[in-house]
């Protein structure tokens, strides 16, 4: 009987601490999959700072570092400056990576750092309990936006694809989701080209993925799989950014 | 046995190099030296200042605040630093920069028109080297060869040109 | 042969040695007066098969540094004051995550932005609250050019020993000043990090460093631990230098800048039939508990010299169990005391004594 399906080796057996139908899990996943294809588990660090993921040390098999609360592209400079050779990745949340860890993660960008960054964005402080993100959406209504996020008031959401696709030493920047399985083999395919880009040494790479947040968006999964679709791709388009090897891959 | 100097100007005449030369030469001749700066905002396009000790035991504390020697080069160091200088201390003036005449009789002044010598002499900007020269002649406090050695180790291989006009500035000042 | 005596700052030659420590990694940010340290590192570490790098703050050139020693390389940051206190959070990062690496604070004067001239206030900063939780950093505080490298030397050593962070307490005078330094020739074999998150390369399970401990039994555990370790440091790595205290009535008291200044002053009470003595504490935590109490049986009084309103002066009541009077002496805003100060007041406890 051949097996078609299974955990990936880099993935440690042990049960999330997730709530239901968060698509954090997925993410992981995904990670550790291309981990596995590409035979890097003993050649990469990953780290995850504060969010809903800081505990995700638990869930690689691969050496991790916890970092404080948006610092994780400073760590990863330290690791990578270190350890060239080697693969580094980091996992951050919205509120870790486009409000607190702002500079951090731009400076990485600007510097062409050569890590690959993971950037979940589900437009919520997840771990805390559902505050505004710099990520929440005009009219969300979160814990710190119990009338809905006046932007008048509290300011726009921030778009980091878009951003950073301004800053020259970015090699990839792009926006998937993980809606569907459509989208999620999209992610796939995302992701390990910003690890590829990091084995060819090419430069910064982020992948930020839109996500849900059943639990604090007060949805059930299905729901916020709707309202991923219908309210969020909307404001943040899917996409390529930045990809500085479009051009010689449709050359292929 | 320990001495102190002051050398005091205009950031840009050179005086922290001329206190990083004696004491280096100090240092060259087994001695125990110290040298701090005066830092800062202040030192671009004010005045600037550093304080060498010379001394036969460890150095206690690198500021001076009574100096043996002072070398000075421009007005508002003469009247910051003038009354500071310990009594039978000597004080060498560039007089070039400086008009004020010291009332003080417990002290030596020298007045060397050192910026003009310097620039007369092919030597333009050197007059902190050319004070250094009458420092040495009038007070010992290190050798001259010892300069020499000094300005070999200070300054680098690519710039030796710079060496014998050095030495040529600090003849001047010995010859005053 | 003896090694050569070079004239450098106390900035350069902390670099200088520092590299030589086999520092693969420097992160900084440029804060006066300690400036020369991250010049000095951008132009020798590329030379040397080392990393410069410039950070963006000082938050993350403390946060690359964890990265760095998390990877296991000797890795270094240096600022000054306000700098340091941008650091904090970092510090007790690397702290619980139990990592090894070097803290250079070049102290000028605070709060605030404060003066860019020598002082001593960050002493409590240092030894006390290096940021939050419950843990404590190896401080080492040089007197002159040649501390400023031996001791990061020492440091880094100490570091990894014990795998927490050291710092080099030091001040714009000496960082700023001159001073004949002879560089100590130094064993490049370094030790084994097998905790290190550098790719397990399918030999070893993973590493893990972390300091989230969501259990509250799981983080006493940590804490406990930790404080088991300091106290073995605070048993081992007490450091003091004595002068002329044997006889002393008077033990005056201080580190770094203000030690020299000091030191000038007992020379000088001591040919006006004073006598004084004075203990310099060379490591700052953990405070020489062991040589304070030395001087008990002895000293009439202790006078405490800083550049600060007061802060070393609490730890020194702490190690003579306030059996001895101590008084205190203080500049601040940049100022340095001179030695007559000092003396002056010598005197007056001199006078108080008879």
């Amino acid at each position: 009987m051949s097996v078609v399906f299974r955990k990936p080796d880099s993935m440690a057996d042990v049960n999330t601490h997730y709530c239901p139908g968060c698509t954090h899990g997925i993410v992981h996943r995904l990670i550790c999959e291309i981990i596995d294809e590409m035979g890097i588990e003993g050649d990469t660090i990953g780290i995850c700072p504060v969010g809903c993921s800081v505990m995700a040390y638990d869930y690689f098999n691969c050496d991790m570092i916890e970092a404080p609360h948006g610092r994780a592209p400073a760590v990863a400079t330290g690791v990578k400056r270190s350890l060239p050779d080697k693969f580094v990745f980091t996992y951050q949340g919205d509120g870790d990576l486009a409000a607190i860890g702002t500079a951090e993660t731009i400076h990485a960008a600007a510097r062409g750092e050569n890590i690959t960054i993971i950037f979940i964005n589900n437009t919520t402080y997840g771990m805390t309990g559902g505050q505004m993100a710099p990520t929440t959406l005009p009219g969300q209504v979160t814990q710190t936006t119990p009338y809905g996020r006046d932007v008048e008031k509290a300011g726009y959401p921030v778009k980091m694809c878009e951003i950073l696709s301004q800053v020259d030493g970015t090699a990839l920047a792009q926006r998937v989701s993980v809606d569907s399985p459509k989208e999620v083999q999209n992610a796939k395919k995302a992701i390990r080209k910003a690890f590829q880009i990091q084995r060819d040494r090419k430069g910064f790479s982020i992948v930020e993925v839109l996500s849900t947040c059943p639990t604090n968006w007060g949805m059930s999964p299905v729901e916020s799989l709707e309202r991923l679709r219908q309210e969020c791709i909307p404001y943040f388009p899917l996409g390529v950014y930045k990809d500085i090897t479009a051009k010689e891959n449709s050359n292929d | 046995m320990t001495d102190s100097i002051i050398f005091a100007g205009f950031g840009g005449q050179g005086l922290l190099f001329a206190g990083k030369l004696i004491a280096y030469g100090g240092m060259i001749e087994g001695k125990e030296v110290s040298w701090i700066p005066s830092y800062g905002p202040e030192m671009r396009g004010g005045t600037a200042n550093c304080s060498v000790r010379i001394s036969d035991m460890p150095v206690s504390s690198p500021v001076v605040s009574n100096p043996d020697y002072l070398i000075v080069m421009n007005s508002p160091s003469y009247t910051k630093f003038i009354n500071s200088v310990r009594p039978g201390g000597k004080v060498f003036i560039d007089s070039s920069m400086i008009d004020e005449k010291c009332s003080r009789t417990d002290i030596d002044c020298f007045y060397i028109p050192a910026t003009e010598l310097a620039h007369d002499n092919g030597v333009d900007g050197m007059a902190n080297i050319v004070l250094c020269g009458k420092l040495l002649r009038e007070t010992g406090v290190i050798k001259t060869e010892s300069v020499e050695n000094a300005l070999n180790k200070i300054i680098p291989e690519s710039r030796k040109a710079l060496i014998e006009s050095n030495l040529k500035a600090i003849q001047i000042g010995m010859d005053i | 042969m003896t090694a050569e005596r070079v004239l450098m700052k106390g900035n350069e030659a902390l670099a200088e040695a520092a590299i030589r420590a086999g520092c693969k990694c420097y992160f900084g940010y440029p804060i006066t007066p300690q400036t020369e340290i991250a010049a000095f590192m951008a132009k020798n570490m590329p030379k040397r098969g080392g990393t410069f790098l410039q950070a963006e703050s000082e938050i993350a050139a403390i946060n690359m540094v964890l990265g760095a020693a998390s990877a296991g390389v000797r890795a270094m940051t240096s600022s000054s004051s306000p700098g340091i206190s941008l650091k904090s959070e970092g510090i007790s990062y690397i702290a619980a995550s139990d990592l090894p690496c070097v803290i250079i604070n070049v102290q000028r004067g605070g709060p605030g932005l404060g003066g860019i001239q020598p002082a001593q206030a960050d002493y409590w900063q240092a030894v006390k609250s290096g940021g939050h939780g419950d843990f404590h950093i190896l401080v080492f505080a040089p007197n002159s050019v040649q501390e400023m490298a031996d001791m990061v030397v020492k440091a880094f050593e100490k570091a990894d020993q014990y795998r927490i962070p050291a710092m080099i307490l030091s001040d714009g005078m000496l960082g700023q000043m001159m001073e004949p330094v002879v560089f100590p020739e130094i064993s490049d074999k370094m030790p084994e990090k097998p905790w290190a998150t550098n790719g397990h390369g399918n030999k070893r399970k993973h590493n893990i460093i972390n300091t989230l401990f969501l259990q509250p039994d799981e983080l006493e555990a940590s804490v406990s631990a930790r404080s088991k370790k300091y106290e073995t440091i605070v048993e081992n790595e007490q450091d003091a230098e004595f002068y002329l205290t044997d006889d002393a009535d008077i033990v005056v008291t201080a580190y770094g800048a203000v030690s020299r200044i000091c030191r000038e002053a007992v020379d000088e009470a001591r040919k006006n039939g004073i006598k004084a003595g004075l203990l310099r504490p060379k490591v700052l935590w953990p405070f020489p508990v062991k040589d304070y109490q030395k001087i008990v049986p002895t000293a009439k009084s202790i006078l405490c010299a800083e550049l600060s309103t007061g802060q070393m002066i609490d730890d020194v009541k702490l190690a003579v169990n306030c059996s001895v009077p101590v008084e205190f002496y203080g500049r601040t805003g940049g100022n340095l005391p001179s030695a007559d100060e000092i003396i002056k007041k010598l005197a007056e406890i001199n006078d108080s004594l008879s």
